[in-house]
């Protein structure tokens, strides 16, 4: 929950920078729609598969839960790779945080959630392990619930950058 | 494979994660497509993709958190709302607060443009 005041308050100073475009691009100018789509179907179906890994691992079904936690960290790693890609044209281009206010703004705010999916990434990883390694029990049941609360949590917020960010950008 | 029925909330099932990115993706197309189909102009358009936004939370947070398909005590909803509470002073007031700075720190140039923009001045 803490979290999701951090992330409120990365939003609050993006919606004021939004217009601090400093004479250079604005949203409209950098963002391919095409692109941010593709990482918000890759994002939700990982949240997907996150539950269903859930669902495996509540019914003692080892092998169905690292298929479908796997799935998801691939899907993750994707979702990670292509932001990277992003922020690296941007950068390349000239156009890193330190251009306008308003990059400074995006850059904080999706790099903050692009932060936390690596370390969600992380986490899986070591459950997985966990997993792999010691077969289901209690105690991981509890780990692995928390670990899909961030994932679900991690897509909610996507949802708002996606929505408030990309596509309000491109209005 | 599991297709636990679950008689227990606050767990999923896999009817309600199915629903839950059925309903997502219905959403997130939907906003994309009034966005780069120009369906709608402007402020409508923005209302729009926000309103989708919010309801694909709602769905996120039901089918996917089971936030409010729990059992009593309701726990988890209450310090979901305290939280969302937070978030609205937090976002709400500092975009009032910057606003209301911006009107006041126009420089004589913005405030000419402020004008004939308010007064609907064509050049």
């Amino acid at each position: 929950m803490t979290d999701c005041i951090l992330f409120a308050t990365l939003f609050a100073t993006y919606a004021v920078l939004q217009g601090n475009t400093y004479g250079g691009p604005s949203g409209k100018e950098l963002f391919s729609l095409p692109f941010v789509l593709a990482e918000t179907l890759i994002l939700l179906t990982s949240s997907f598969t996150c539950g269903l890994g859930m669902l495996a691992a509540r019914a003692r079904n080892k092998r169905w839960a690292l298929i479908s936690f796997g799935i998801t960290f691939i899907l993750g790693a994707a979702f990670l790779a292509l932001e990277l890609t992003e922020f690296s044209r941007l950068v390349a281009d000239g156009n890193s945080w330190q251009r306008s206010g308003f990059l400074s703004a995006f850059f904080t705010l999706v790099g903050t959630h692009g932060l936390h999916i690596a370390t969600g990434l992380l986490w899986m990883g070591v459950l997985m392990v966990q997993l792999l390694r010691h077969g289901i029990s209690q105690p991981l049941m509890r780990r692995l619930t928390m670990m899909s609360l961030f994932w679900h949590f991690l897509d909610v917020i996507w949802i708002f950058i996606f929505t408030i960010v990309y596509l309000r950008g491109a209005i | 494979m599991s297709s636990a029925k679950s008689s227990l909330s606050g767990m999923g099932s896999i009817w309600s994660y199915t629903t839950g990115f059925v309903l997502s993706l219905v959403l997130t197309l939907g906003a994309y497509f009034l966005v780069t189909h120009h369906t709608y102009i402007g402020g409508t358009l923005l209302a729009a993709i926000v309103f989708l936004a919010l309801v694909q939370l709602g769905v996120q947070l039901y089918f996917f958190l089971h936030l409010g398909a729990e059992p009593k005590p309701y726990w988890k909803s209450l310090v979901f709302i305290f939280m969302a509470v937070v978030v609205v002073i937090l976002v709400g007031g500092s975009l009032w607060i910057m606003a209301n700075l911006n009107y006041r720190t126009m420089s004589p140039s913005d405030i000419n443009s402020y004008i004939i923009h308010d007064e609907g001045f064509k050049k």
